[in-house]
């Protein structure tokens, strides 16, 4: 089922854990960015797309992809707000609607028993639904 | 028989949205003794306090109830309508159905039964209540600034051009605070020192005002009208009525190794220094910390050049004792300390430096005279940039979560005065928003913008990079154009936040004054009494009460004199007869509650007593001084055979209520 705008946002941030409604749209995040010279949409951007529920936007976005997780955003956020996670929630959100790498929670009993339990919860986070 | 009347407000809808109040009159009703009950739409006005004077007059009634909000919001209302139609006005109890029912609860029938409830409670404490009289106090005609910048300055001349005396206590060893050290104020550009200097000459020279420079305030007891403050003058190691202030020993000091705090750091500044020129006292101080013949005991130039032999190595702190009406916290702001900022270059390039230094760099008395340089390289630099909301509205642990309130105003002034001495020098302003309201304030900041060409960019300075060579390099961002940008200053200013005086909290415990998270001392309401605090006898001026600029400042000081004075000119003062009182023969003169008394209001005396038996006999017993009594019943508590008991609150009105409740 297609999801609509509103519901997409509400998943990004859901996914994000993040209190975006706390950004004040002061772009230190943006000015902080090592690659936000080569992004579409600047991590404050990201983050304002967020908080006005444009779910769509988000995930066509190219910004996520050229994101590094170095996390100077949060760093330097004076609200506590991560766009560092809000890149991360799009980029799994993207890759949960491709469908490819659907990990569903019935088919943890054919994992070995001796798996890394981090790699578990990891893969778990990032993939099923 | 007893007859109360209880009378249940509305409030409007914020009580009767969410209680039903004709339920509430209704079920109260029912209580024997209850020989009146009603609902009206607003109780504390004219009409509903006619209904209660009306109520009184046809059911003879004899205690008083009201259901309405905060006590402390309109008890002494319902009192004194009940004092004019002849009931004592601490026969009313009040049940607030407003606060802690219909506004922290959503649903009617919940908030209906428990307002009913709070009713029943305030119904079962008014049987037992019985008439007080409030005793009288004295008023000392003396009131204390603490803190002798514009707030304090100001106030103090308030004060005393009404005819009273003032104490002003600062711990710097000048009057003056952080208007001295300014160049300029905003909105009209006129230079602070012309404006500040005479106020601080009339304050030295004032009949009715005493200055206790480099001094501190030690100790505070007594209450409103009746503080007993003790002050810490501090050795100057000069005798100030020998000093002539001619400034021959701070030039010869030969220890030159102390950051000025004035300069803010810009500067060296002798041991010994009187920090600017204009200072008030002009009486140098020596910095025994920093003086050599302190640490080493060789040295003495200072008191080799005085000519007037005022130099003092064996001068001790000094205390004073004096009494005081009222007390007056003006104890101002400083900037937040920087060193979470190393990411903006703080610390790590002299050229980076805080709107306060900056403000010096440009004052014609500050450590350059006024030309503006890179400190640095001492050279004027090409472009500036300056940086808003340095630790403001941010909400994590290195900032504060408030606005600052001047930065705008200041960075627009800063900018327009660059712009003015140095036409050829660019400067750019990173903001948020630009927050200018006041009177002639945007015009003002859109004059920096329009006349005098500075680049205003809303959005933010990600981080300032120092390379080797000590250049600068800003990374920002500009959010209307969504582009990243590179700048290259040579001078980067951050608009720090403001936070208040360091000491606040000390003071604050000292003169059990509120404060808030942030330090700042809370005012008794927010809008209705600004610039009283909730402690009877304690007014708050300038920034220490919450960031304002100058104008604001000078307004609130106006405030606080006049409180002050409209107390001063009472003779006395009606104390509040809710005070403890000893039941003298089943006390055993165990002492716990003189221990917790922090009002030192309870002594002992040897007393003849009647005992519980009938028998006579001499016994030590506790005796409570009404007048120092403030109410607040921690001897109730503390005592093992609850003797103590306190009148208005007695342990049985209490138990009663409780008993109401459960």
């Amino acid at each position: 089922m297609e999801l609509t705008d509103k519901e997409l946002a509400q998943q990004i941030l859901h996914l994000a854990g993040t209190d975006v409604k706390r950004c004040i749209q002061c772009g230190r995040c943006s000015a902080a960015c090592p690659a936000g010279d080569k992004m579409d949409y600047v991590p404050s951007r990201m983050v304002w797309e967020l908080v006005n529920g444009n779910g769509a936007s988000l995930v066509k976005a190219d910004a996520p992809w050229r994101c590094l997780s170095c996390f100077a955003c949060e760093q330097r956020c004076p609200r506590g707000v991560s766009p560092a996670a809000v890149m991360e929630a799009v980029r799994l959100t993207v890759i949960r609607k491709q469908g490819a790498n659907k990990l569903p929670a019935e088919s943890l009993e054919n994992y070995p028993a001796d798996m890394p339990q981090q790699a578990l919860v990891a893969a778990f986070r990032k993939y099923n639904k | 028989m007893q007859k109360i009347g209880v009378f249940v407000c509305w409030c409007g809808s914020n009580i009767a949205g969410t209680v039903d109040v004709a339920a509430v009159a209704e079920a109260v009703r029912q209580i024997p003794d209850v020989a009146f009950a009603t609902d009206y739409k607003y109780m504390c006005s004219e009409q509903g306090q006619a209904i209660i004077r009306q109520a009184v007059q046809d059911y003879q009634l004899d205690r008083i109830v009201v259901c309405s909000c905060s006590p402390r919001m309109h008890e002494a209302t319902f009192r004194k309508c009940a004092e004019s139609v002849g009931i004592n006005p601490y026969m009313v109890e009040i049940a607030n159905i407003r606060e802690q029912c219909s506004w922290v609860l959503k649903d009617k029938a919940e908030a209906t039964a428990k307002a009913i409830k709070l009713a029943k409670a305030a119904i079962a404490k008014v049987r037992f209540n019985t008439p007080l009289h409030a005793g009288k106090s004295s008023v000392v005609k003396r009131a204390l600034v603490i803190g002798g910048g514009i707030a304090g300055i100001q106030t103090a001349l308030d004060i005393a051009e009404a005819g009273y005396k003032v104490d002003i206590v600062e711990k710097e060893p000048t009057i003056g605070g952080r208007m001295a050290q300014l160049d300029k104020t905003f909105p009209t550009l006129d230079c602070s020192a012309c404006i500040l200097t005479p106020k601080m000459v009339d304050a030295a020279q004032h009949e009715n005002i005493t200055l206790y420079t480099y001094s501190e305030v030690e100790k505070v007891s007594g209450f409103v009208g009746n503080f007993d403050v003790t002050i810490r003058k501090k050795a100057r190691s000069v005798k100030a009525d020998m000093c002539s202030g001619c400034g021959l020993c701070t030039e010869k000091c030969p220890s030159r190794k102390t950051p000025s705090e004035f300069d803010m750091n810009l500067k060296n500044r002798g041991a010994i220094y009187i920090p600017f020129a204009q200072a008030i006292p002009k009486v140098p101080v020596i910095d025994r910390d920093a003086c050599l013949k302190f640490k080493t005991g060789k040295c003495g130039i200072c008191s080799m050049v005085c000519p007037c032999d005022a130099i003092d190595y064996t001068q001790q702190d000094e205390l004073i004792t004096e009494k005081y009406g009222a007390i007056v916290l003006a104890t101002g702001f400083e900037l937040l300390p920087l060193d979470k900022f190393g990411d903006l270059g703080w610390g790590a390039s002299k050229d980076v430096i805080s709107s306060l230094q900056l403000e010096r760099l440009t004052n014609a008395a500050g450590p350059t005279e006024g030309h503006l340089v890179c400190p640095s390289s001492g050279k004027e630099p090409k472009s500036v940039v300056i940086v808003s909301c340095v630790g403001s509205r941010d909400t994590t642990e290195r900032g504060k979560t408030y606005c600052s309130k001047i930065c705008c105003m200041y960075n627009a002034k800063h900018a327009m005065y660059i712009r003015e001495k140095y036409p050829n020098v660019d400067v750019t302003v990173f903001y948020i928003d630009v927050r200018t309201p006041g009177k002639g304030f945007d015009e003002f900041q859109r004059r920096a913008v329009e006349e005098y060409g500075v680049h205003y960019v809303r959005g933010q300075v990600g981080k300032v990079v120092v390379d080797g060579d000590g250049k600068l390099t800003v990374f920002a961002s500009d959010l209307n154009s969504g582009r990243h940008l590179m700048l290259f200053p040579d001078l980067v200013v951050l608009a720090a936040a403001v936070k208040p005086a360091p000491d606040a909290r000390k003071l604050a415990t000292m003169l059990t004054a509120s404060i808030d998270n942030d330090d700042f001392y809370v005012e008794a309401h927010p809008k209705l009494r600004p610039v009283e605090s909730p402690t009877a006898g304690i007014f708050l001026s300038g920034m220490c009460q919450g960031p304002k600029d100058i104008p604001e400042t000078v307004s609130q000081a106006g405030a606080a004199a006049a409180k002050v004075i409209g107390l001063l000119a009472k003779d006395h003062l009606e104390t509040n007869p809710c005070t403890a009182v000893c039941q003298e023969n089943i006390c055993s003169g165990c002492k716990s509650c003189a221990h917790v008394c922090p009002y030192g209001a309870i002594t002992y005396a040897d007393k003849q007593i009647i005992t519980l038996n009938g028998t006579r006999e001499q016994r030590t017993v506790a005796v409570v001084n009404e007048a120092l009594c403030q109410g607040c019943g921690a001897c109730t508590v503390a005592c093992p055979s609850t003797a103590m008991d306190l009148k208005g609150f007695t342990n049985k009105q209490i138990l009663a209520e409780v008993d109401a409740l459960c």
